[in-house]
């Protein structure tokens, strides 16, 4: 027993000192608790060490969500072209009261993600309206359900800075991809 | 139990009397934003409010017990560089920050957090502009055209004169200072104005937006409240400016938080 709690302490002291270490601007320092699609709890700091595609949906959107997804797809396929790392993906649900993690699997498999790097996750309503705050993602719902939203890629490096955006959602933003390239560059042996 | 309210009261006596709130009725409102982007009307829910803006000694007293909100604390993540920087130092005021001034120079984060310190968050925007429809006397003065014009000469103030303390004439609600002091953060400024949906693939400008419909202004001669909804959405959650404050909310329904 006070093992365990000798452990807790450390561990918290562990995540503490970690987001201590995390840059200013990092979007690493706000305290989100994500579940995914697995029902899988995490929180966005856990994501820190890799660079990542983020961006945000909603899973009834029938138009430009899909878009979104093919988009990201597009992109992850272009910058692993270059050599780099293929880059995991982040999406997170504007819609908090519907958006659980049986809907988030279902269109996981609809749009036949890959699971080695893709995650769709849930979180509540007051830190979507933060994340999106961070992100600088616009959004409002409407009343049959829908969200207006920004729709938007955005690349963060390792220790969660913003280092590119794009709207582009027809074919790939070829500066993006180049940005991503940069960060994902696999180490010279 | 006696002693639990005596520590309580000693508690309170040493820090700032507890923030005022008006209880406001809610009910159904005609939004500048409409609820479905066209023409709908929007049901505000009964919600109490702060009856004055957030004040410099109040703030003060906020990063005092909450250090990391103290301007050489804070993540610049969630505070750009100028938060805060007309008080003298991180923890005192000085000349160019008097202690009943509302609290300029501050971020959605920073507002958010106050707000979250007294059990309270910020207003959504249809809670704050359903409460500064009011004139002194009705509960909605919008389409009388002596009202718009008396909000609009703020409007036209230069933005390098000092802000006045709080303290206004009282509204229908007995909330003071919605207009004429500073702008004011509400949690929602960031879906404010999500442009119109666009299915135009070869438009590459055009497709940034989803959803059911444009999102269409309604009243378009009620310029003051527009000009409010345009410099809001302008705004990115870490910015601060030199005439934009807070005030806070709280719902009443029972069952809701907070």
């Amino acid at each position: 027993m006070k093992f365990i709690r000798l452990l807790t302490i450390v561990l918290v002291c562990v995540a503490s000192a970690r987001a201590a270490e995390l840059p200013g601007d990092s979007v690493y320092r706000l305290p989100v608790a994500l579940t995914d699609q697995d029902g899988h709890a995490f929180h966005l700091a856990d994501r820190a060490g890799k660079p990542q595609l983020v961006s945000m949906f909603y899973t009834s959107c029938q138009y430009m969500c899909p878009l979104i997804v093919e988009s990201l797809k597009r992109t992850q396929k272009a910058v692993a072209a270059t050599g780099a790392l293929k880059p995991a993906v982040l999406m997170v649900s504007f819609d908090a009261a519907h958006d659980t993690p049986e809907k988030l699997k279902l269109v996981f498999g609809q749009r036949k993600l890959d699971a080695t790097t893709w995650t769709l996750a849930h979180t509540d309503a007051a830190s979507v309206r933060q994340l999106a705050a961070v992100l600088d993602i616009q959004y409002r719902a409407l009343p049959g359900g829908d969200f207006n939203h920004t729709s938007v890629l955005i690349l963060l490096d390792a220790q969660g800075r913003i280092v590119a955006r794009s709207e582009k959602m027809d074919g790939v933003d070829a500066d993006f991809v180049a940005a991503a390239k940069k960060v994902l560059a696999q180490p010279a042996n | 139990m006696r002693l639990i309210l005596a520590c309580a009261l000693l508690f309170a006596a040493g820090s700032l009397p507890a923030a005022d709130y008006a209880n406001l009725p809610g009910g159904r409102f005609a939004s500048v934003l409409p609820a479905d982007a066209k023409t709908a009307d929007t049901i505000v829910a009964p919600f109490a409010l702060r009856r004055e803006p957030v004040t410099n000694a109040q703030f003060l007293a906020f990063v005092k017990t909450h250090p990391q909100w103290q301007r050489d604390h804070v993540a610049s993540i969630f505070a750009e560089s100028r938060y805060l920087a007309h008080w003298q130092s991180a923890t005192t005021l000085g000349n160019d920050a008097l202690p009943d001034q509302p609290v300029t120079q501050v971020s959605w984060f920073a507002a958010q957090a106050f707000c979250a310190s007294e059990n309270a968050r910020l207003p959504s925007w249809n809670e704050w502009e359903f409460a500064a429809a009011a004139d002194a006397t009705r509960a909605d003065a919008r389409s009388d055209p002596a009202w718009r014009e008396r909000i609009l000469n703020w409007y036209s103030r230069p933005s390098n004169a000092a802000v006045a303390r709080i303290g206004g004439e009282a509204n229908f609600y007995s909330v003071r200072d919605l207009h004429g002091l500073v702008w004011e953060w509400v949690d929602d400024f960031n879906a404010l104005l999500v442009a119109s949906d666009s299915r135009d693939q070869n438009d590459p400008d055009r497709l940034k937006f989803c959803g059911a419909g444009a999102l269409n202004l309604r009243d378009r001669d009620n310029y003051a409240v527009l000009m409010r909804v345009a410099m809001l959405s302008a705004l990115k959650a870490a910015d601060t400016t030199v005439n934009l404050g807070f005030r806070c909310a709280r719902s009443t329904t029972p069952g809701t938080t907070p």
